[in-house]
């Protein structure tokens, strides 16, 4: 990491001093997080937060992509990462004997989940030329719904023979005597090799953070901000909108699919319920991008860190934390937002305290 | 005959859907926001209806209008204390307020009724009717519900056309800018129609929770969705769109579940509104802007 730090400060323009304090930001919290593990300070509980804290900043830094940066509301996200969940965890599945190298394997398994989202995301890039605003945000909402219930009645078996597909149940499968049912409809794959680590997700989340952000920076990147700025002077000046929508949505929907490979990859059953690829999770992601700021990289990645950890810290408040929850949730919107909440935080002598969150008001508008 | 039985059944789930599509697509209408916590005054509706019954036990006529009376006031409250401050914000910044309130509506739910499902009596105690010589059974829900479903849409569409604050609600739809100017109290009408909204989804609650019996905390939110899903399908912002949106919707997934697949009938569902959406972009009955650069 000091390399290329080293390298780009040569350069020394805006992006990437950004880039290399948001990267110095995750190495220092995962050193000081690597250091509470080894004393023994930070509780189990708190350690079982750590990966979900990188996959749910991956898929947060991605929407981004498509909410802030190509202005576009999806609330299908979650989608995405149900497929990169199953897809990769049904490779792991499939290849725990044959692929014994464990890095391989996992490497193999989060290509092919970010693939896999990445031609769904295409697919549903398709629609969104022709849709805008709220008609694209209940479509995407709609194939997130269908892919989670989609899988729930799927049941994939192998055996020497190949693959078998049924939608009704395991009998239907025939499978022959070796063979071994790996998706059983609502009840998901059982049993994928938990191969994730604190150190692979943040290492995938400086990966994403540093595509999502050079892509920003580069040529495409700014013609995808035109499209979102005045989408009819932009095609006036030459941009292929189509092509440049759907590589976003494309980008977008990969980045998802990593993380849903993390997560599957980090529990040892994995099942598609409304909790964990429902709308609400997608809702739920939408919630951290703006709370972090549209289009701001880094403040998806706090905002992302704090409400995962936020729940967690209200526990002392037992059944009502996520009623507090959802107040901090109101208050925190009204105050980032209300015309005279921005001014009076602007004349207050206290507003140093402010200065970060009215930097992404300003972005904002 | 099991056909037509299943084509009546899903009328009237559609009628439902599309009391509840009609705030929707009202409140998204005037105030150009996705009200989120719509489905979630479903839910606090049915509870209001549930205790004032099953444990006060008293007369399910007076337990529906107190549950229209106390339902329109949180409608009001919600909008006034949550959504009021952000008039001027960005869209999606009131879309996460709204989410917030339907958190905490659920919350306060969860609170005070308990995890446990609980079981709805039904507000109808009519009997139900039999014809073709008890072939075909129609419930007496369905028999309140299609004719509650036409007679608010009558009600509504007279309202709308021919009082002075139905009026207003067009101006401001229209353009909130010059409505000022013509002397429309904008943030009246936004109450009303919050107020409007609200009591239908009460309404909806009693007819919804009347058919299916199960009670929880969460149970708004998926009619919620769907209901969303109904206003878009038939229009945004359309008042007739949503009553096809809502119809269409509730005979595809009862059809769907009958014949296909019951555990894919929401899938279905979303299905056919992609499809209607990729062949017509603004829904069935939609106006379709022109863009200006």
């Amino acid at each position: 990491m000091n390399k290329t730090g080293l390298n780009s400060m040569n350069k020394f323009n805006k992006s990437t001093i950004n880039n290399i304090i948001t990267i110095a930001l995750i190495i220092v919290v995962y050193v000081i997080c690597q250091i509470l593990i080894s004393t023994g300070v930070m509780s189990n509980l708190l350690q079982g937060l750590l990966v979900p804290i990188c996959y749910y900043s991956i898929l947060a830094v991605s929407l981004n992509l498509t909410v802030g940066i190509l202005g576009e509301l999806s609330l299908g996200h979650a989608g995405f990462m149900c497929i990169g969940a199953f897809t990769g965890a049904f490779f792991s599945k499939c290849t725990a004997t044959i692929l014994p190298n464990v890095f391989l394997r996992f490497t193999l398994a989060i290509i092919i989940g970010a693939l896999s989202a990445a031609l769904l995301g295409a697919l549903i890039g398709v629609a969104v030329l022709r849709l805008r605003g709220d008609y694209l945000a209940i479509v995407t909402l709609a194939f997130g719904e269908i892919i989670k219930n989609v899988i729930n009645v799927l049941y994939i078996g192998l055996d020497s023979k190949g693959f078998h597909f049924s939608m009704k149940d395991t009998v239907s499968l025939n499978l022959l005597d070796d063979g071994q049912v790996i998706l059983k409809g609502a009840q998901g794959i059982s049993g994928t090799p938990q191969n994730t680590s604190f150190t692979i997700a943040v290492l995938l989340l400086i990966i994403t953070y540093l595509l999502i952000s050079n892509l920003i920076h580069s040529r495409s990147g700014r013609a995808i901000m035109a499209i979102r700025d005045n989408r009819i002077a932009a095609e006036s000046v030459g941009i292929d909108i189509t092509k440049f929508k759907l590589l976003a949505f494309s980008i977008s929907a990969a980045m998802a699919g990593v993380a849903g490979v993390l997560y599957s990859h980090n529990i040892s059953s994995l099942t598609a319920t409304p909790k964990n690829f429902g709308y609400n999770q997608s809702i739920m992601i939408l919630v951290f991008v703006v709370l972090g700021g549209m289009g701001n990289i880094r403040g998806s990645i706090i905002a992302a860190a704090v409400l995962t950890l936020l729940p967690e810290y209200l526990r002392f408040m037992q059944d009502y934390r996520m009623l507090i929850y959802a107040i901090v949730l109101i208050v925190m919107m009204i105050f980032n937002w209300n015309p005279t909440c921005v001014t009076w935080r602007k004349n207050h002598p206290i507003k140093g305290i402010f200065s970060l969150l009215s930097n992404k008001t300003k972005k904002e508008a | 005959m099991s056909f037509i039985s299943y084509l009546i059944k899903g009328i009237s789930l559609g009628s439902v859907y599309s009391i509840i599509a009609l705030g929707y697509t009202m409140v998204y209408g005037i105030a150009k926001m996705l009200n989120f916590a719509h489905g979630d005054v479903i839910m606090i509706g049915g509870y209001v209806i549930f205790t004032m019954m099953s444990t006060m036990g008293i007369n399910p006529l007076i337990a529906v209008l107190a549950s229209i009376i106390f339902c329109t006031i949180l409608g009001m409250t919600i909008e006034r204390i949550a959504y009021k401050p952000l008039r001027k914000a960005s869209s999606l910044a009131v879309l996460i307020t709204a989410i917030g309130v339907s958190y905490l509506l659920q919350n306060i739910a969860l609170l005070i009724f308990g995890a446990d499902t609980k079981s709805f009596t039904s507000v109808v105690t009519l009997p139900a009717l039999k014809l073709a010589g008890g072939r075909l059974t129609i419930s007496s829900e369905t028999l309140i519900t299609i004719p509650a479903c036409i007679m608010i849409m009558i009600a509504l569409t007279i309202f709308i056309k021919k009082s002075k604050t139905g009026r207003g609600m067009l101006a401001v739809s229209e353009d909130k800018d010059a409505a000022v100017l013509m002397g429309v109290n904008v943030n009246k009408t936004i109450a009303i129609t919050f107020a409007i909204g609200s009591a239908l989804a009460a309404v909806a609650s009693a007819l919804m929770f009347s058919a299916y019996p199960s009670l929880t905390s969460t149970s708004g939110s998926m009619p919620g969705i769907k209901a969303f899903v109904a206003a878009v399908f038939g229009g945004i912002g359309s008042i007739p769109g949503a009553m096809i949106g809502g119809i269409l919707l509730g005979v595809i997934e009862i059809l769907g579940r009958a014949y296909i697949s019951s555990q894919l009938a929401d899938a279905i569902v979303f299905i056919i509104l992609i499809i209607v959406l990729i062949v017509k972009p603004t829904g069935i009955l939609g106006k379709k802007l022109k863009e200006k650069v």
